[in-house]
């Protein structure tokens, strides 16, 4: 089985620890991980703007890049999300066919569906409020979407129940969006940011220590205005848990 | 970069107060409705059967409105087929003109609102009063609905009190919402008792008997209908439903999803007119048999207009029903404003962070998320698409398209960290109203790959 790593352009740039320890945790798992360099973006910015056209060339680099792994696996449930459901009908537009799309997986998502590891060797002796990302939630179904009235689960909290001492606890309103929306955060920026504090007031209210997730994108967002802010609330990617210790 | 709704929404978030207690008041109803929903094991089933009998009624609507039309006139009803807006207040203005009405007394209705016919009626000389409660403020405050279902939900009692003091009299300072109700319900019992005719909107036509569903908690169109000689029903083309069985499928989605409700106070068929009275359904195209052929925005035809979309769009709770430029706010509104006019409505696909939580209430799961995407991306053959999003978007096209541009931009973004803050922060960074920038890695992930600082263990130890 071999893995292509996609790391998305932002985790890239900014959060470059969570794609390390993306590949670790995969890596202790006794997988074999490959990162294609030409890599770049899956084009989920300018698609979700109204700019399909301008992704067409990524979504082609894309899938030609990754075509030959089995499965393709991104820490960011967002990117991962826009891969699989947008790039078909995106090339499809242009003629082409979509190879990787449906071998594209969220880094937990992957783990929980495929890997299903039953131990994790790290230790997280804090609480965490759980951030239920909208695409995380909507379209991967990382978890039961509150709206619905479908059984209980959380693809998260069964890993997360794996690594020893964390507490996880969620916000009021579980699943609201945080307000990032992509080009929404800059379009909206008054009802992007009023969301975020909205969010936060809520994970906040948890107790917890850290808010967790796995899209580094509303981290990042939310982040944006606890440092403006100065709320006393800090942030860690959901695999920076899973792969404490390594 | 900035829409009118972009604008407007600003404005009311600035009032931080009335702007929380509107996203709680609506997340109220929403959470009213996941209580509800949640006691009925079969409800998914429910909204997956409501989307296909709504979708095959739309798809065999010719056959349809043939039927229900000839079985209402079977009955005794007049029916009259309007194309548009003008149309359709001409037809009704003519029904009264014929009786010499002289008040006309109506239950609450977004097609009518659509049409504009209340300001069509009072220049030609008819008196028109609205009966349901929230109409009826509105129509005393000069105002048009903020929502379809709860109309008046923009505002807070005191702000009724004060209007129910200079229009009718009310004690002064009397907020008590049970006070302003009886205030409200005298002074439109007059109303009823003297009006000529009476006119109600159509949550449903049921094809099989010819009937006319209205749903409502008020009673206020049960007694327009009693009292007055002629009942005028005003109903879209798409709001058909096969029979009794396949309503009753709709009866059970509509006010749990709506207000979280079991079910409307009142579920009234009209299905004849009484004896010596007339009744008449005008049906009204409006636009809507132009949907029918567009595979991108059918879905819309399937809205029962229950307004839980905008209950759960993180949006429309931010920014309320004012900020969006169609008549109609919310998600179901930015996809009908789109489909009725591009270029006029279409300040209103920004409203929209992709939280697809519309998508998951609606309950006859109309596309409303994907669609508004869809809209977006034709904004640009409109002319329409903001000028700073598309230069972004092509910009990052540029970067993006060219690998070895884009790690050459990876080692180069940590410089950003170090530019002063008045470069990073000034008047033409969206971002930097109310949140600071989130800090480059001083080397990037295909940095460090490149240089082998990521590599596994596995392979070490069987080297």
């Amino acid at each position: 089985m071999k893995i292509g790593l996609f790391i998305p352009c932002y985790v890239n740039a900014i959060y470059p620890e969570v794609g390390v320890l993306t590949y670790r945790l995969l890596d202790s798992l006794g997988l074999d991980i490959d990162y294609p360099l030409d890599q770049t973006c899956c084009g989920q910015p300018m698609a979700n703007a109204g700019f399909e056209d301008k992704a067409l060339d990524l979504a082609r680099n894309y899938n030609e890049l990754f075509d030959k792994y089995d499965y393709i696996v991104a820490p960011s449930a967002s990117c991962a999300s826009f891969a699989r459901f947008n790039h078909p009908h995106i090339l499809e537009k242009a003629g082409h066919q979509c190879q990787a799309s449906q071998k594209t997986y969220d880094v937990c998502e992957f783990l929980h569906d495929i890997v299903k590891p039953y131990k994790l060797p790290g230790k997280f002796p804090h609480k965490v409020s759980l951030h239920n990302s909208c695409h995380g939630v909507r379209e991967l179904k990382l978890s039961a979407a509150s709206e619905l009235n479908i059984p209980a689960y959380s693809k998260i909290k069964d890993l997360l129940k794996l690594v020893e001492g964390v507490e996880v606890l969620e916000p009021n309103r579980v699943d609201e969006c945080c307000g990032f929306g992509g080009m929404f955060s800059i379009e909206e920026p008054e009802v992007s940011v009023c969301m975020g504090q909205d969010k936060l007031r809520n994970h906040i209210a948890t107790g917890a220590e850290y808010i967790t997730g796995a899209d580094s994108s509303c981290l990042m967002h939310m982040e944006g205005i606890v440092n403006r802010e100065k709320l006393p609330i800090k942030f860690i990617h959901v695999i920076q848990i899973l792969a404490a210790g390594l | 970069m900035s829409t009118k709704h972009t604008e407007a929404a600003k404005k009311f978030i600035a009032n931080k107060e009335k702007e929380k207690w509107h996203d709680e008041t609506l997340w109220g109803v929403r959470a009213k409705r996941d209580r509800l929903t949640k006691i009925i094991p079969e409800w998914e089933v429910l909204r997956e059967t409501a989307a296909k009998i709504k979708m095959h009624t739309i798809s065999h609507l010719d056959k349809y409105l043939d039927e229900f039309s000839k079985k209402a006139e079977a009955n005794g009803v007049i029916v009259h087929w309007a194309k548009d807006a003008e149309e359709h207040n001409k037809i009704v203005y003519e029904i009264l003109q014929k009786q010499n009405v002289k008040k006309l007394v109506k239950s609450k209705s977004m097609l009518t609102e659509e049409c504009n016919l209340n300001e069509y009626l009072i220049e030609r000389g008819i008196d028109v009063i609205e009966s349901d409660l929230g109409e009826r403020i509105l129509q005393l405050k000069k105002e048009h609905p903020s929502h379809i279902v709860m109309p008046a939900i923009h505002l807070k009692r005191q702000e009724v009190g004060e209007l129910f003091e200079e229009k009718l009299h009310s004690e002064k300072g009397n907020s008590d919402p049970t006070y302003l109700t009886r205030v409200a319900r005298k002074s439109l019992r007059n109303e009823f008792l003297t009006a000529d005719a009476s006119m109600t909107g159509g949550n449903f036509g049921v094809v099989e008997t010819g009937d006319v569903v209205v749903c409502t908690n008020e009673g206020n169109a049960d007694m327009g209908t009693a009292l007055a000689d002629i009942h005028i029903v005003s109903m879209g083309l798409e709001k058909l439903v096969p029979n009794h069985k396949t309503l009753s499928v709709f009866t059970r989605l509509l006010a749990r999803s709506a207000t979280g409700q079991p079910i409307t106070t009142y579920t009234s068929h009209y299905r004849k007119p009484r004896e010596g009275c007339e009744m008449h359904i005008v049906l009204v195209d409006n636009g809507r048999s132009q949907l029918v052929g567009n595979k991108d925005h059918i879905q819309t035809l399937k809205c029962i207009r229950c307004g839980a979309c905008m209950n759960t769009c993180p949006v429309y709770r931010r920014s309320g029903g004012f900020s969006y430029t169609y008549f109609i706010p919310g998600p179901i509104g930015i996809n009908l404003g789109m489909a009725k006019n591009p270029q006029k409505y279409y300040d209103n696909v920004s409203a929209c962070s992709l939280c697809y939580s519309c998508n998951n209430v609606c309950p006859v799961k109309i596309d409303l998320a994907d669609q508004i995407y869809r809209w977006r991306q034709s904004l640009d053959s409109y002319g329409k698409a903001p000028a700073m999003k598309k230069a972004m978007s092509s910009g990052m096209k540029l970067l993006f398209a060219h690998p070895s541009l884009f790690r050459m931009g990876l080692n180069m973004a940590p410089i950003v960290n170090h530019l002063p803050r008045f470069m990073v922060y000034n008047g033409l960074n969206d971002w930097g109203k109310g949140r600071e920038l989130p800090k480059f890695a001083s080397e990037s992930f295909a940095q460090m790959w490149k240089k082998g600082k990521v590599k596994s263990k596995n392979k070490n130890s069987d080297e």
